[in-house]
């Protein structure tokens, strides 16, 4: 996992430099929760943090660290595809290096392309070797799925709500294999290429995974220092939490 | 205003569809009894199951008010019915918020007699509703993001309004010109009475709903910047703290229920009365005197402190609660749960800003109060878990605490405290 993913490009003051991508048209359901998770475990690491939230009239920056990407329906996802493409700031930032961590609607536009309103193809900004397209029924509930064990991440535990079935290409590895929920469709649960990673957990997603926010973190920082365990103790218990009540402990 | 009482409406209904009400009453009285509930849905239940056209025939020859939107029904509908009564006439109104078709029906069985109805109404079943009832006015209040997990996400809510109100020519719509989403439901209604009620929350009105692109907003002005969809001129106003009605004339609302989204619902009323043939002037009184409603802002005394319940069940309605809590240092009781009826997925509670609660004394409690508990950790907000609002009351000694819960914690704890209010 750590061959393909760059160097660290050493920051002005160490600010790790978080860019929230079109919150206007992607942020449906608790999507500031994975700006608030990193900025909170970057500082706990006495790391300083600088937040842009671009909005879909604005150009997206391309010296952001890490971009996230959030939910949103028919209408506002093609809209933030097209602007996206037409802006070009974060196909740069992709290639420059950045870590992109996009969830849901955000996790299809990063593919080549995304069922639109009435099923259609549309275009994606075609980072991710993924096509995303508009399935039977809708995944709505919680899900739980076993990382990569290339990425050395605890098991995930989420909530889905989308009806997008996505298969990969060559090119995308699996995030997870789904121990129950949805996922992609086919057994497998998000994507990931070199340091753009994308799941169908919806919403705050790295909320119950601080393993999940601390990779994309460790990406962009190097070796994170431990966190305080006072600091952890909360989410630690809300993760055997939600995974207890799913009959699947962590 | 006529002195004649009208004629008995149960007579007009075919026979078995009397049957259906009359059972269904009975078993309203039983649920009660059994201390299930306040017993005004299961009545419903069992009469729609004897009867599935029962709620289109005991509407019938009624004049019919639905109240729709995210927030705000209960209480609208209460002041609607409060605007409505210098009519002097019976009102027929599911006044407890059971708002499906059940609740419909256990309302209107219950007052046979009432020539009028101000019902509230899930925004889900609105359209099915409105045919259901051929309702005379339509109230749409506003509509934001709300337990995703099982409703529609609100663009396509949005388009089944618009098209549920462009088939019912004969319906009058009040709508609330400040929200986009709700502009465009009401957009092809036939005869709309906008309101400029205010919206505190945008975060779901980014976008154009006829368009997609991006809302401009200029002060309380919104308008596309690629296609012809704006606000439209408002014929009700509320104004800062003042309503401004459609002579110009400006008055303070001075209502005795609390915050900015109360000011709303009640301007909102007034449209309703207007369309009655009840001046604002009328219609002032009564609406200022609702208090609390379905338990909503009644304060509660427990072990000598005074609890006052505020209910909030999405992003947009805790924005409203945290809007209308008294200063520090009164101590706040958070209560969270995800059971079906709220939601099952507690996601929402990273959409609402709890910074303004930093440094004053908090609790947390409810079956997911884990939840809550990160979600303040991560705006830096010190708290306390408790197990009950027992708890929170003896560790706060204090006079009185506010306290904000979501729905089936709301109900929880009027359960504790002796359904109050």
């Amino acid at each position: 996992m750590d061959q393909d993913l760059g160097r660290y490009r050493p920051r002005g003051p160490s600010a790790v430099r978080l860019v929230w991508v079109f919150p206007d048209l992607l942020s449906t359901y608790g999507d500031r929760g994975n700006l608030l998770v990193l900025a909170r475990r970057a500082r706990l690491r006495g790391l300083s943090v600088e937040i842009a939230e671009v909005n879909s009239d604005q150009q997206v920056p391309v010296d952001g660290d890490i971009y996230l990407l959030g939910g949103g329906e028919d209408l506002p996802q093609i809209l933030a595809a097209r602007r996206l493409a037409a802006g070009g700031g974060l196909a740069a930032a992709a290639r420059h290096g950045a870590v992109i961590f996009a969830v849901c609607a955000g996790y299809q536009i990063m593919g080549t392309e995304f069922g639109g309103a009435e099923g259609e193809p549309v275009p994606g900004l075609g980072l991710l070797d993924i096509r995303s397209s508009r399935g039977e029924r809708r995944g709505v509930g919680e899900i739980t799925a076993d990382v990569d064990p290339a990425l050395g991440v605890e098991r995930l535990t989420g909530f889905e709500n989308h009806q997008g079935v996505t298969r990969r290409g060559p090119e995308a590895k699996p995030l997870a294999t789904v121990v129950t929920g949805v996922g992609n469709g086919d057994g497998t649960e998000g994507a990931y290429s070199g340091r753009v990673v994308g799941t169908y957990l919806h919403g705050p997603a790295l909320v119950r995974n601080p393993g999940l926010a601390d990779m994309l973190l460790g990406w962009v920082a190097g070796t994170l220092p431990p966190a305080d365990p006072r600091q952890e103790d909360l989410v630690l218990k809300l993760r055997a939490d939600r995974l207890a009540a799913q009959g699947v402990p962590g | 205003m006529s002195t004649s009482s009208p004629p008995s409406r149960r007579f007009s209904l075919p026979l078995r569809a009397r049957l259906a009400t009359t059972v269904g009453g009975a078993a309203g009285r039983a649920s009660r009894l059994a201390g299930r509930g306040d017993g005004s849905v299961i009545g419903g239940v069992i009469g729609l199951r004897l009867k599935p056209d029962l709620l289109a025939l005991l509407a019938r020859g009624r004049q019919v008010v639905l109240v729709t939107g995210t927030n705000g029904k209960t209480t609208t509908t209460r002041l609607v019915t409060a605007a409505l009564g210098s009519l002097g006439q019976q009102i027929a109104s599911n006044a407890f918020g059971a708002n499906m078709e059940a609740g419909l029906v256990a309302a209107l069985a219950k007052a046979p007699d009432a020539t009028l109805a101000v019902l509230e109404v899930d925004e889900k079943f609105m359209p099915a509703m409105l045919e259901k009832t051929g309702a005379r006015v339509v109230v749409l209040l506003n509509l934001s993001r709300d337990q995703m997990d099982r409703a529609a996400e609100i663009w396509m809510l949005a388009r089944r309004w618009r098209a549920a109100l462009a088939a019912a020519p004969g319906c009058r719509v009040i709508a609330n010109a400040d929200d986009p989403l709700v502009a465009w439901a009401a957009g092809q209604a036939r005869q709309v009475t906008w309101v400029a009620a205010g919206q505190r929350w945008h975060d779901d009105s980014w976008c154009c709903p006829n368009c997609g692109s991006h809302l401009r907003r200029d002060g309380e002005d919104w308008y596309c910047g690629e296609c012809p969809n704006r606000r439209p001129p408002v014929r009700w106003v509320l104004a800062g703290d003042e309503m401004i009605d459609p002579t110009g004339r400006s008055r303070p609302l001075d209502l005795a229920l609390p915050g900015r989204a109360n000011q709303s619902n009640a301007v909102i009323a007034f449209a309703v009365a207007e369309v009655f043939g009840i001046s604002a002037t009328q219609a002032l009184g009564p609406v200022r005197q609702v208090r609390s409603v379905a338990g909503r802002y009644t304060q509660v005394e427990r072990h000598g402190c005074t609890l006052r319940l505020l209910l909030a069940k999405n992003p947009a309605g805790w924005l409203e609660a945290l809007d209308i809590l008294v200063p520090p240092p009164v101590p706040v009781l958070l209560a969270v749960n995800a059971q079906t009826p709220d939601g099952k997925d507690t996601s929402w509670l990273w959409d609402v800003d709890y910074r303004r609660l930093r440094g004053r004394q908090v609790f947390v409690t409810g079956e997911r109060k884990l939840d809550l508990a990160v979600r303040l950790e991560a705006d830096e907000v010190a708290f306390r878990m408790v197990s009950s609002v027992d708890e929170a009351v003896d560790a706060a000694r204090s006079k009185s605490m506010e306290v904000i819960a979501n729905y089936t914690a709301f109900q929880q704890i009027r359960a504790v405290l002796g359904r109050v209010g």
